[in-house]
């Protein structure tokens, strides 16, 4: 038997999920879609937020979700109220999306008939966060009643994404909960991170993050174009 | 997956919902692959792994070893080099290492910033090898 050797390989491990997760946002980009995900805890509102969303889109847009659960078709149930084109992703035991999985849900969708596209992940904020999905905006939920210091908490997970959304807000009062605690909480952890206020159910601030989308989808329109 | 040892406590401790044993079944494929082509038997492996990776490592160390049960990598260690959050200052033009994950400031000035140079790594990059007798 000879002495072991240290031999350098440098391989970055999830270097298959970043193939896949690059080739879709290619394949996004020309057909000219904005991919929003979601992430939050569980029960943070994703679902109702994400019902409003497609709802309050629907007449100027068209819009489609997938959706990640660990193993119930509940979201997809509740989001089809919207008419929205909606699919199912079921993970079993897997605790996040992985790029892969986009791929094959999309399936025979032609993204060129689509404005947004909306992924909800797994309600999880540890294990969605190293996963590149080929998203245009990763957004972060968290709301009021989870308290204020989430984001120092879970502090790789907000540091991954691009927008936060501060949810449930109609309940804000009944929890005492501390905008400003909150705000710095988030600023710590992705300095000059945009934050949008809403209640989802209440319809307060929502349209403030809707216009956000619309801007979004010019302006990558306009890039696109140019 | 049947194992004697305490699996169930183990995956408890993390919540149940871990992506790290996937991570491992990734860390353990990528070791197999390079073992199959360079013909060579990986005694352990080295990994480098971000601040910011949003990867446990004591998770990933438990997993690592559920990962190889059954595999030429068995009985192999997995080495991790914890990699921390490096940015760079705008105010002092200068990179600097951050003291914790939990405030993107300079650790000097306290300008705040995202602008992130290292700290996202889930590499590996080395493994210790012996040739596998002809």
């Amino acid at each position: 038997m000879s002495e072991p050797r240290l031999v350098e390989v440098r391989r970055n491990v999830l270097k298959q999920n970043d193939i896949i997760a690059r080739a879709l946002r290619e394949r996004f980009r020309e057909a000219g879609i904005f991919v929003v995900s979601l992430v939050s805890s569980p029960g943070a509102g994703k679902t109702t937020f994400l019902e409003k969303t497609l709802t309050q889109l629907q007449p100027r847009y068209r819009v489609a979700a997938l959706v990640g659960d660990l193993a119930t078709e509940n979201d997809a149930v509740r989001l089809a109220r919207s008419k929205a084109p909606v699919k199912q992703i079921t993970t079993g035991t897997l605790c996040h999306l992985e790029a892969a999985m986009i791929e094959n849900a999309l399936g025979d969708w032609d993204l060129h008939d689509l404005d947004f596209l909306f992924i909800e992940n797994v309600g999880n904020l540890v294990c969605p966060s190293s996963y590149d999905l080929g998203e245009s905006l990763r957004l972060v939920l968290m709301s009021v009643t989870e308290g204020e210091d989430k984001p120092l908490k879970y502090p790789t997970i907000f540091n991954s994404a691009d927008v936060a959304i501060v949810s449930k807000i109609d309940l804000a009062e009944a929890v005492e909960f501390d905008w400003e605690t909150a705000r710095t909480s988030i600023q710590s952890v992705r300095p000059g991170m945009q934050v949008f206020r809403l209640s989802a159910k209440a319809g307060t601030g929502m349209e403030e993050y809707l216009d956000f989308l619309d801007q979004q989808l010019t302006q990558r329109r306009a890039v696109a174009q140019a | 997956m049947t194992r004697s040892g305490p699996v169930g406590s183990g995956l408890e401790l993390w919540g149940g919902a871990m992506h790290e044993l996937s991570i491992a079944m990734s860390i353990v494929d990528a070791a197999l692959e390079e073992s199959r082509q360079r013909g060579v038997q990986v005694s352990a492996v080295h990994l480098r792994l971000g601040a910011l990776s949003g990867v446990v490592k004591e998770a990933l160390l438990f997993s690592y070893q559920m990962a190889c049960q059954d595999t030429p990598l068995q009985g192999s260690r997995l080495i991790v080099e914890d990699v921390p959050v490096v940015v760079f200052c705008p105010q002092c033009n200068e990179p600097r290492t951050l003291p914790s994950v939990q405030s993107f400031a300079c650790p000097e000035c306290g300008a705040p910033t995202r602008d992130i140079r290292q700290g996202k790594e889930l590499e590996v990059f080395a493994l210790e090898v012996e040739e596998v007798a002809p």
